[in-house]
């Protein structure tokens, strides 16, 4: 039964983030274009786009190796199985035993990875230039994100999220500073995750500054559909990650009914359009920062989740 | 008085913020930024101290968290801005050390903080104890600022952030006398208003802030 159960809440939960991952960067698009006086594209653009790429043959260099044919495809199902991890609506789903969060950074190392790799093939220098710079970002926001994780393992006793999110959601924790600066740390680490503004700037082409576009401006047709959907994958994924793990209330427990399901799905919905809105209002209420500023600022982010950390430590350690 | 209960944890969650904050002006670059990230750490004193007064039913706190949020967060910020217009500060904070280090120079202060107070406290509550370690964070990560900046506005901004650190400390302790609390809010009054009649003199003097020009009249830098 429980295993049944659990195969159920995850192939809807599959289902809910491929259909719902390009609506969120839709919504998100839409939203900022409100906030600016702008009308913006219809919420289901990105799907429209996806659809009409699909259907088109992607454009190689002739110099293009294996890895600019098969990296999308790595990327898009690296970010799809790490989005299949993180819970959404219920908790207990049939992938939960391996959804660690050291896990979930891993595949996320892998998709950078393979997006830095398809960026440097063809040796375009803007490709290179993309690359680098997302490997200097990464090099300080992957040990920001492994502290949270610490943090949480301090807390919980485990890296493991499913455990971790049931024990958020007794509330026996009680508010802890050093959560408070994990929160602050993850969040810096998934803005520049995603490339939204100020670590980079989603929606421009302009060479001096881009960093995410730079790897993925040589793909078009097919492959430029699958790296917009990983995007997609991303955003998803680490709103879903940040609402499950700091608003946890909702969420069904495990082995519970269809009720709770669509319970936990409303709340779970409710969760990300707040999350998304409250991403515009900040994408729209700030300038993007000077590339140099970009390690600062991750690095205030890693040097937060290590205060954190030790706070943990000494006051566990000591008391 | 552990984990789990409301009041603690606000308070506790509270004095987090304050020491965040305190972080944010290491971070940031531009004067005004810097100005603002001091008016909201003062704004938060003020939440920390109100709530205090209400968990502990001491009417003083009010007072304290009032007098707080009308000084620090309102009239010394205005003011500071206002200096910063009138001697055409927009520019960078110009750090004597580099944002990054001076970063990590702040974690490790928090770090001593706590590894001083843990111990020294020992018996008493957890929580107490962590809340005291946050506030001696912030009194260091203050006197970091008055070191690690050249521009005098920077420099009052961190011995007035020294002084939130101080007045979290002193909530946070039951009975504490409100006299106590009253002549500290007048020292830091004072230090504002001779810190701004030091400024004036120095900006017309010199027309900048950058403490580094009185370097050659005290007989260095020759």
């Amino acid at each position: 039964m429980s295993i049944l159960t659990g195969l159920v809440t995850q192939l809807l939960h599959l289902a809910l983030i491929l259909a719902l991952a390009p609506v969120l960067t839709g919504c998100v698009r839409w939203l900022k274009a409100r906030l600016m006086g702008r009308r913006g594209p219809h919420p289901l653009q990105p799907w429209r786009d996806l659809l009409k790429l699909v259907k088109k043959r992607p454009v190689l260099a002739e110099n293009a190796s294996i890895i600019s044919r098969a990296a999308p495809y790595v990327a898009v199902g690296v970010a799809l199985l790490a989005a299949a991890l993180v819970p959404s609506f219920a908790r207990g789903m049939l992938l939960a035993p391996f959804a660690d969060l050291l896990l979930i950074a891993g595949l996320l190392a892998l998709g950078r990875f393979a997006m830095a790799l398809a960026g440097m093939d063809v040796g375009t220098s803007f490709g290179g230039l993309g690359a680098t710079r997302e490997m200097a970002f990464a090099a300080l926001a992957e040990p920001a994100l492994v502290l949270a994780a610490l943090i949480f393992a301090i807390l919980a006793g485990t890296t493991h999220l499913d455990v971790i999110i049931g024990i958020f959601q007794e509330g026996a924790l009680g508010l802890r500073v050093s959560l408070g600066f994990a929160a602050v740390a993850l969040l810096a680490v998934a803005v520049a995750e995603n490339a939204r503004i100020p670590v980079d700037n989603p929606a421009t082409h302009l060479e001096l500054t881009m960093v995410h576009e730079a790897m993925i401006l040589e793909a078009s047709g097919r492959h430029l559909a699958l790296w917009d959907f990983q995007a997609s994958f991303r955003l998803t994924l680490w709103l879903a990650l940040l609402a499950a793990v700091f608003l946890p209330f909702g969420m069904a427990a495990p082995g519970a009914g269809p009720v709770a399901w669509v319970l936990g799905l409303g709340v779970f919905i409710a969760k990300m359009a707040a999350l998304a809105f409250a991403l515009a209002v900040f994408e729209s209420a700030i300038a993007k920062m000077r590339l140099f500023r970009v390690p600062e600022f991750l690095g205030a982010a890693l040097l937060l989740g290590l205060l954190g950390a030790v706070f943990l430590f000494v006051s566990t350690g000591l008391s | 008085m552990s984990f789990g209960q409301l009041p603690y944890d606000l308070a506790h969650l509270f004095g987090g913020a304050v020491l965040l904050l305190s972080f944010v002006l290491l971070y940031q670059r531009r004067i005004s930024a810097v100005i603002n990230a001091f008016a909201t750490q003062g704004a938060l004193l003020a939440l920390a101290a109100a709530w205090q007064g209400y968990v502990q039913g001491a009417m003083g706190l009010y007072v304290t968290a009032a007098i707080a949020f009308g000084a620090k967060a309102v009239l010394i910020p205005l003011a500071l801005h206002r200096l910063v217009r009138r001697f055409n500060l927009q520019r960078g904070v110009d750090p004597a050390l580099g944002i990054g280090a001076s970063m990590i120079a702040g974690v490790a202060f928090a770090g001593f903080a706590l590894l001083v107070v843990l111990p020294a406290t020992a018996g008493q509550r957890a929580l107490a104890r962590e809340d005291l370690a946050l506030a001696l964070s912030v009194v260091l990560l203050g006197g970091l600022m008055m070191i690690t900046r050249r521009n005098l506005i920077s420099q009052v901004i961190g011995l007035l952030s020294l002084e939130n650190g101080l007045i979290l400390a002193a909530v946070g302790v039951a009975g504490m006398p409100l006299v106590m609390e009253l002549s500290t809010a007048a020292l830091v009054l004072m230090l504002a208003v001779i810190a701004g009649v030091f400024a004036l003199q120095m900006g017309e003097s010199f027309q900048s802030l950058d403490t580094e020009s009185l370097d050659t009249h005290r007989g260095e830098g020759e």
